[in-house]
């Protein structure tokens, strides 16, 4: 039998790679993780949120340990015109709840203190040296990667390399995705003081908000805004479509600073200090893009495997991206035991995701990131709708005014009865 | 020529040079890790002027065509956009260069 020089390969220290390295170390593997940044998450970025609950099933202390930013217990989307925007918020206990609760976090520390983690089990880590291919043996079967000119090999390799993934083509053939089915991510991190953030965003000390936008923000293509509080920063940044920005009028980057000039984004971040400008991708196509992510001695985690959830309320992908990471260090685990590192000796990875939360979620909305791909209502006609029929609910202007019916009819008329009632549907549908 | 795309680097409120500045890079000045085709077309260049986050695919006024990969994110937009059109080479940068977020 061949000799290899780990159980385990671990190619990228983000939120799946990670934990893959912590469950299979903790398991007693050998375990060798490569992280191309100088420390994980050096090269990382995340809007960002992470809904807490897979979390706590790998680290169920991370609450006390872990460097997270604020509890999120203000939930706001808006419907964002050039001068208005229409806001729905919520907020309630049931956002602070153990095992419901979201944080929002930082990569750079969040992904370190991750990789603390996978250290202390036992895992070993290279930083600053990205993988440049997979190794593979005269079948085909993955046997490790090369790195710096060297080739590492194990039983399994875990590729977690992220969205812009460029191994799961070496690894499972996965198609390049398409500029429809990937959306790039701008964000700029604001500093400013934990009271400045409280009193503008409403929260009780500690406590925080996440809040989604459509419309204006990125010019009526298909994406949105968002701001996330930290302790003491702002993330603030869009999300667009690849194929939709390639088409605009407007350059991303200053699409982002129309954001933040905004009449009602502007009393946020005055006085704040823009300390980070980042860019990442984040897939969009949902189930139907997802990858083959079982290989011949291989497996893909996180979102190296295209596992992300825009619902435009909500955005999901390091929950989906620990529990994945995992899973598939699991199954990695129980293939070495029996000594069938082959796609089929692996399968038990599929067969955990698929009766996980990760899959059958996935599969619940796969509809939706098509839907709203052809929308365009929702990113233009709707926030209009929206400023037209509030601006007639709360403006007085002297003249006699008439029934409220009358008012807003002329609005409902020009987008068309039969299409509100057609969007409704469809996203009722999809979601 | 896309008149749109030219117009769109004109009415920038933005300067698309200032937004990196707080950002740390370890740039590789020996070695581009994303390389052009030469000529490469402008209606696929100008895809990328607006997409890519950190402004380096750039149009001056006379029309002349401009990318630094020193400011690179490494996100992998212009892979996405332009692998099988205008970009030649689109790897990771070589050991300890490129981006270090600090926030991320």
């Amino acid at each position: 039998m061949q000799e290899y020089d780990f159980d385990i390969i671990v190619v990228g220290s983000g939120c799946s790679g990670a934990v893959a390295a912590y469950v299979a170390a903790s398991a007693g593997k050998s375990v060798l993780v490569i992280e191309r940044g100088a420390f994980a998450g050096a090269k990382n970025m995340t809007g960002g949120r992470i809904y807490s609950h897979a979390l706590k099933e790998v680290f169920p202390d991370f609450e006390n340990e872990a460097p997270l930013g604020r509890k999120i217990t203000h939930e706001r989307i808006s419907l964002m015109t050039a001068d208005a925007n229409t806001t729905l918020e919520y907020s309630g206990a049931s956002l602070a709840q153990e095992g419901r609760n979201s944080y929002s976090v930082l990569h750079a520390p969040f992904n370190r203190w991750l990789a603390e983690q996978a250290e202390a089990a036992g895992a070993e880590y290279i930083y600053g040296i990205a993988v440049e291919a997979l190794a593979k043996d005269a079948t085909e079967k993955v046997i490790g990667v090369t790195a710096g000119g060297d080739t590492i090999t194990a039983q399994v390799t875990i590729i977690a390399d992220g969205a812009n993934s460029l191994l799961s083509a070496q690894a499972t053939k996965a198609p390049l995705p398409k500029a429809n089915e990937m959306a790039v991510g701008i964000k700029e991190v604001l500093e400013l003081s934990p009271d400045a953030i409280e009193s503008r965003f409403l929260c009780s000390e500690g406590e925080g908000a996440a809040w989604l936008f459509v419309g204006d923000c990125t010019k009526g293509h298909t994406g949105g805004g968002f701001v996330y509080t930290n302790n003491d920063s702002l993330s603030l940044g869009l999300v667009v479509t690849i194929a939709d920005i390639a088409e605009s009028s407007t350059p991303i980057y200053q699409m982002l600073e129309d954001f933040k000039n905004h009449p009602s984004i502007a009393p946020l971040v005055k006085g704040a200090k823009v300390v980070e400008h980042s860019g990442h991708m984040v897939s969009e196509g949902g189930y139907r893009t997802v990858p083959e992510y079982v290989g011949d001695g291989c497996l893909i985690a996180g979102d190296a495997a295209m596992l992300c959830m825009n619902l435009g309320y909500m955005v999901r992908g390091m929950d989906l991206a620990v529990a994945s990471g995992k899973m598939a260090a699991e199954a990695a685990c129980e293939a070495i035991d029996k000594e069938d590192t082959s796609k089929s000796g692996l399968a038990a990875y599929k067969e955990k995701m698929e009766a996980s939360f990760v899959m059958q979620d996935l599969k619940t909305f796969q509809k939706w990131p098509h839907f709203m791909d052809g929308w365009k209502r929702l990113f233009k006609t709707y926030p209009l709708l929206a400023q037209e029929v509030f601006t007639s609910l709360f403006t007085v202007d002297g003249t006699p005014a008439k029934p409220l019916v009358k008012r807003l009819m002329p609005s409902i008329r020009r987008v068309g009865i039969l299409n509100l009632l057609k969007d409704l549907r469809g996203a009722l549908k999809a979601l | 020529m896309s008149n749109n795309g030219i117009n769109t680097l004109v009415s920038l409120t933005v300067n698309p040079d200032a937004i990196l500045g707080m950002n740390k890079y370890h740039v590789d000045e020996q070695n581009a890790h994303i390389e052009l085709i030469e000529n490469a077309d402008l209606e696929e260049f100008l895809k990328l002027v607006r997409a890519c986050p950190a402004a380096l695919y750039r149009v001056a006024e006379s029309g002349a065509k401009s990318f630094d990969h020193a400011g690179c994110l490494e996100c992998g937009t212009c892979r996405i956009l332009c692998a099988d059109t205008i970009i030649k080479k689109w790897e990771l940068p070589q050991a300890g260069m490129g981006v270090e977020f600090r926030y991320g």
